[in-house]
């Protein structure tokens, strides 16, 4: 299904495109529209300060830039784009900001000094130099189109040049890849210095050393009828609610929620209740209410 | 429409990709702009393959992106690193080698 989305969108570009014959209002607006969006996305990746932002605006330009190969007679591309790109490229961007920090943001301090004017100086100059070379050069103004050079489609004549006058390119890439990939998983690898300590071990190391209430492990994050979620304390069973229960790193960062918004506030009636169970008790009488009011006499 | 307004947002893009690498000093945004910069080298080689009625300029575009995977995999694995050892994912800390 998915491919033939993308033959469907594939065909759609080529005929907007005309198959490079001529221009076409389908391509004009498609860029028109589709690049302010791409350097917008660009420069919320320069400006926002928070690592994540950049990464969802950088997602921004990296798809409409496959929208661009696309439209360019390009569609393998423009597939490879969305799925290498903003599929596992940028995703792993976002893991790596997450195991970094999420809330991990630049300081707006110059370390060095005239850093930033020096560096939009040399920017200007990238961008003198490389517009000076574009516009003065002799470009056609009519792109001469792939249909010659491609008669069977885009993905056969890539193909054709993959596994022909590239192949060899082709496989040191794929060695490149590989080594790639070892590279990364030897240097996160972290040798263990000191052995395992198993479940037992572990065990008996919480009811020496430990606190003895925590001897069975903390309390996990309370199930309410409107909330199920871990920043939300669990009542203990005094109806008082656990600070333990909640990871401390959200603690530390605030986004728990607070404990006295689950507190349980016993009515007036609650309390007469509970009075009544108390007197009850000794006749071995159990209130219909003896469950609500447990908490308070606990 | 004139192919050279792809080329000019290449240019675009790829200078605002060069003044994040200069200015932001968190690794992992410099990183990010660095793929800025590939990305519009691609769309430059795109726009020129179908400006010439040549396929080398794709082929070359493929290349460029397998090559930026494996620079992205051993990137993050030594931002990794370092954060674990630093714990800071600035490029400004890591000056262990600095007099």
């Amino acid at each position: 299904m998915i491919t033939q989305s993308v033959t469907a969108w594939a065909t759609l570009a080529a005929e907007t495109t005309g198959s490079g014959s001529g221009g076409s209002g389908g391509e004009t607006a498609l860029f028109w529209i589709m690049a302010p969006l791409a350097v917008l996305g660009a420069l919320g990746l320069v400006f926002s300060r928070k690592a994540v932002h950049g990464a969802l605006s950088l997602a921004v330009t990296m798809i409409s830039l496959a929208l661009f190969y696309i439209a360019q007679e390009a569609p393998f591309l423009g597939v490879v784009q969305i799925v290498v790109y903003t599929g596992a490229i940028m995703m792993l961007f976002l893991f790596v900001i997450m195991l970094v920090g999420v809330d991990s943001s630049d300081s707006r301090v110059e370390t060095i000094r005239g850093q930033r004017v020096a560096a939009a100086l040399a920017v200007a100059g990238v961008v003198l130099l490389l517009a000076t070379v574009t516009l003065r050069a002799t470009l056609p103004e009519e792109p001469a189109g792939l249909a010659q050079a491609a008669p069977d489609g885009n993905v056969p004549a890539i193909a054709d040049l993959i596994f022909g006058t590239y192949f060899w390119a082709f496989e040191v890439v794929a060695v490149l890849l590989i080594t790639a990939a070892v590279g990364a998983m030897t240097l996160t690898h972290r040798e263990r210095l000191s052995r395992r300590s198993s479940q037992k071990e572990l065990s008996i190391k919480r009811f020496s050393e430990g606190p003895p209430g925590e001897a069975a492990g903390l309390p996990v994050p309370g199930v309410y009828a409107r909330h199920n979620a871990v920043d939300t304390p669990a009542l203990l069973p005094d109806g008082k609610p656990s600070e333990a229960s909640i990871n401390r790193v959200l603690v530390a960062r605030g986004a728990a929620r607070s404990s006295e918004e689950f507190r349980h506030h016993p009515t007036p009636a609650d309390v007469e209740a509970a009075a009544e169970g108390e007197a009850d008790e000794p006749a071995g009488e159990i209130g219909p209410d003896d469950d609500a009011s447990g908490g308070e006499r606990a | 429409m004139n192919p050279t307004n792809y080329l000019v947002l290449s240019i675009i893009l790829f200078s605002i990709g060069a003044a994040g690498v200069l200015v932001r000093r968190n690794a992992l945004v410099a990183f990010m702009s660095v793929e800025l910069m590939l990305n519009a080298a691609n769309l430059a080689f795109v726009t020129f393959a179908r400006m010439h009625g040549n396929l080398d300029g794709q082929i070359v575009a493929f290349f460029v992106m397998v090559v930026a995977a494996a620079e992205v995999v051993v990137g993050l694995a030594i931002i990794v690193t370092i954060f674990r050892t630093r714990r800071s994912a600035s490029v400004d800390d890591a000056s262990l080698l600095k007099l």
